[in-house]
């Protein structure tokens, strides 16, 4: 299998390397290229792709020019990511042709493991379009003269897109008079707004590789909100909701697991919680008198600090069971305060087997099921802490 | 704080006896932490958490739970210096001094009543976790004592006389050891005031010589000894060696019972913090005074009691988690104190900590909304898991 593997290889390590350029090309320092700019649009407007050569032949040297990518390139580009996604399924043993980018992100961290804590620093493997960025063409030709005639607004994407949105309600309050004439108008459900929002500007300027005001965004949003109130058509409607993303669920659901019974038949439910560097593990017994133990010591005197049993306490006296369960505990790593306060996570997440929905969304609202992300930060080198400098000497 | 102190004042000039029950409604009616219809739950909590008897010789199975109270011109001379501190603070708070009646005291007053004084004296030894009532226990067995006419030789804690020490001086009597002055001669004045009706009566049998020109002859009262400890106190701890010799000596004679209380006993066999001038530790052997409770506590005399009690507290190189006897007393003490009746005092009951909740909302001194509540009472008992020195730093004033 000597010989597949070379070229993947070769396709990854290129990969990984152009992602690496990528993201020089992000911090903006220039490297030469030869100018075939590429570019995909949203909306009917097709700018034509034009071959320019560049001008100034600059070798490597740190300008603010943009980098350019050329249409072959990036052609080139994709067809290697397919025949490297190809590969890699056939290394993990799965089917090269439902292999999904999950898959792909999960062969990466398994193939390429990492230690840096910067996520993006990671080795990744994405189609090109999401790792090159959208660059705006050069917009006029030969003769110098631009070839979208809103180009000296500024902003062509953005007035064509509105002026096209104005086009369809000019459009639809035609047809509208002409329906209720005849008397058949579509009746308006806003079912389908529910569960999504409006592009917000960051999103709309990335589609429209362009700049925007806010105030640009707000008006553009008022015009859609405008259309929306006119009796549209499915084809509005389609074209509406390319301008709506779908709002992610808020509440996570939690995947409570049922009650397991030990061989006496007392029930029990396993929680496990984090905190900084501790790691604890929790069994609490559905009928008990309020006896916790700790790494088989009594929680009394584990813990004598009265901080830490408060800590303990909580999601107890939340749900209101402060006599009513025996508690198993393991607790390893971190100080007293980090282990109390795994031990509160750890003893939330069992007991939401013996509370109702309710009381675990209660719980999810109070905080005690969400794992305190807040760690030692690291120290940095010229400081002598975290975020103490040195003594500043004046002289 | 000025609401407190405010109610505390209308608390005290409304002060009854423990007795009169028929006052309560006005009690309950003048106090804003108990409900102005509580005056029914108020009686039972009267009769769960007090009880009338103040004679610790009729203590029995039916007062387990119940606070009794110690008459405060009684415990000044019962207990000089017996009490531990944050219970004297509470007695000053509250104005009276009140014992829970528990099991392991209950246990300890049968053994002690049933004692023969021909026999040598028996050893009962107190143990359990830190904070479960050991040395209240120990002094409820000191008032039934006192109350019965024995003479108390009450030692509060052997561990002040092995640490925090500025003054050794070289023994006097014996080349080896080393006296604490300071120490020997509060502890003489504790012992007086505790026993005075039996210091004119027991006589010396040995002639001492303190000095060249000072001597006390055979036939004196005890008095006398511990005058010149006090008034001499270069000579305290030798006066203290002979208190204790002569006690020993005629407690066999059964004209009085003899009653040796020592608190946290393992500082007697541990390791002491005290240094000599050559800056090398002091064993505790070396001590004169540690030396004598030795021999007091040995079961070679008849005519009383012994009682102590162990104690992790302040005790020396000891683990926090120690409270077995092998632990705490080491093998020598183990040994030393071997045949003896070990009586393990365990934390609160369910119905101990309700009565002692029951004892603090009375007396006004849990002044947060939620404390006569169940969710309350409920909160108290996890955080302090039913410990009494835990409920009582809980609940105590900052």
């Amino acid at each position: 299998m000597a010989a597949p593997w070379a070229p993947f290889a070769a396709t990854v390590t290129s990969f990984l390397f152009i992602r690496g350029r990528s993201g020089l090309a992000r911090s903006r320092v220039a490297w030469k290229a030869a100018a075939t700019e590429y570019r995909k649009v949203a909306g009917p407007q097709l700018l034509r792709l034009v071959h320019t050569t560049s001008t100034t032949q600059k070798k490597n040297v740190a300008t603010s020019r943009r980098e350019e990518y050329t249409v072959a390139f990036i052609k080139k580009q994709i067809e290697e990511f397919n025949i490297g996604k190809r590969h890699l399924a056939n290394m993990m043993g799965e089917d090269p042709e439902t292999f999904t980018q999950e898959d792909i992100d999960r062969a990466i961290a398994y193939l390429f493991p990492s230690g840096l804590f910067e996520k993006r620093a990671r080795p990744i493997m994405k189609h090109p379009d999401d790792i090159f960025p959208r660059r705006r063409v050069i917009q006029w030709g030969e003769d110098g003269r631009p070839f979208h005639f809103l180009f000296y607004t500024g902003k062509p994407a953005y007035y064509s897109l509105m002026h096209e949105v104005y086009g369809m309600m000019l459009d639809l309050d035609k047809r509208s008079d002409d329906l209720r004439a005849k008397g058949l108008l579509p009746q308006k459900n806003k079912q389908d707004l529910i569960g999504s929002r409006w592009l917000i500007k960051e999103e709309l300027e990335e589609m429209l590789v362009e700049k925007l005001s806010a105030q640009d965004h707000m008006r553009f949003i008022q015009q859609l909100e405008r259309l929306l109130t006119l009796p549209c058509g499915s084809t509005e409607e389609e074209y509406i909701h390319k301008f709506r993303r779908t709002i992610p669920v808020q509440s996570k659901k939690k995947l409570i697991q049922p009650l397991q019974y030990d061989e006496q038949g007392m029930g029990y439910s396993s929680g496990e919680g984090k905190r900084k560097t501790a790691k604890a593990k929790v069994i609490v017994y559905e009928h008990g008198s309020g006896r916790i133990k700790v790494n088989g010591i009594d929680y009394l005197l584990y813990f004598p600090v009265t901080q830490d049993r408060e800590q303990l306490m909580f999601p107890f006296q939340f749900l209101d069971r402060l006599g009513k369960h025996d508690m198993d505990c393991t607790v390893s790593g971190g100080g007293r305060s980090a282990q109390a306060g795994a031990i509160r996570l750890a003893t939330a997440n069992a007991l939401c087997s013996f509370a109702s929905e309710n009381e675990v969304e209660w719980m999810r609202q109070a905080g005690l099921l969400t794992p305190d992300p807040r760690v030692k930060e690291r120290k940095k080198p010229g400081q002598e802490g975290a975020r103490r400098k040195f003594t500043w000497k004046k002289r | 704080m000025m609401l407190r102190k405010v109610i505390r004042l209308i608390s005290k000039s409304h002060k009854l006896d423990p007795g009169h029950f028929q006052h309560l409604g006005t009690r309950a009616s003048q106090s804003t932490a108990v409900s102005l219809d509580a005056q029914v739950p108020g009686e039972k909590s009267r009769a769960i958490s007090r009880t009338q008897e103040s004679d610790p010789a009729k203590h029995g199975e039916q007062h387990l739970c119940q606070h009794y109270s110690i008459p405060l011109e009684e415990l000044k001379t019962i207990f000089p210096h017996g009490l531990p501190p944050h219970f004297e603070m509470q007695v000053k708070t509250f104005n009276e001094a009140c014992l829970m009646v528990r099991e392991p005291a209950v246990e300890l007053l049968h053994y002690l009543k049933k004692t023969n004084f021909a026999n040598p004296a028996i050893r009962y030894v107190l143990y359990g976790e830190k904070g479960t009532g050991k040395t209240l226990t120990l002094c409820h067995a000191v008032h039934f004592c006192a109350k019965q006419d024995w003479l108390i030789m009450h030692i509060p804690d052997a561990h002040c006389w092995v640490k925090n020490c500025r003054d050794l001086l070289k023994s006097t009597y014996n080349k080896e050891r080393y006296d604490q002055p300071l120490k020997a001669s509060t502890w003489l004045k504790n012992f007086k005031t505790s026993n005075e009706q039996f210091l004119n009566q027991i006589k010396i049998q040995q002639k001492y010589i303190w000095s060249k020109r000072e001597s006390i002859e055979e036939g004196r009262p005890l008095g006398e000894v511990v005058e010149q400890g006090l008034n001499r106190v270069k000579n305290a701890t030798d006066a203290v060696g002979i208190v204790m010799k002569e006690l020993k000596r005629q407690s066999s004679s059964g004209s009085f019972r003899l009653l040796v209380a020592v608190d946290a006993v393992n500082a007697l066999w541990g390791r002491t913090t005290l240094k000599k001038e050559d800056k090398s530790l002091v064993a505790p052997e070396e001590l004169t005074l540690v030396h004598n409770v030795k021999k007091m506590v040995t079961n070679d005399w008849h005519g009383g009691a012994i009682v102590v009690s162990l104690s992790q507290t302040g005790s020396l190189f000891k683990p926090r988690a120690a409270y077995l006897p092998q632990d705490l007393l080491g093998k020598e003490g183990f040994d030393n104190l071997d045949p003896f009746v070990p009586i393990q005092v365990y934390n609160y009951t369910p119905k101990e900590f309700e009565s002692c909740v029951q004892y603090y909302l009375e007396n006004r001194w849990l002044q947060h909304k939620k404390a006569h509540t169940e969710e309350g009472k409920k909160e108290l008992f996890f955080l302090s898991n039913s410990n009494p020195w835990q409920l009582e730093r809980l609940c105590a004033y900052l």
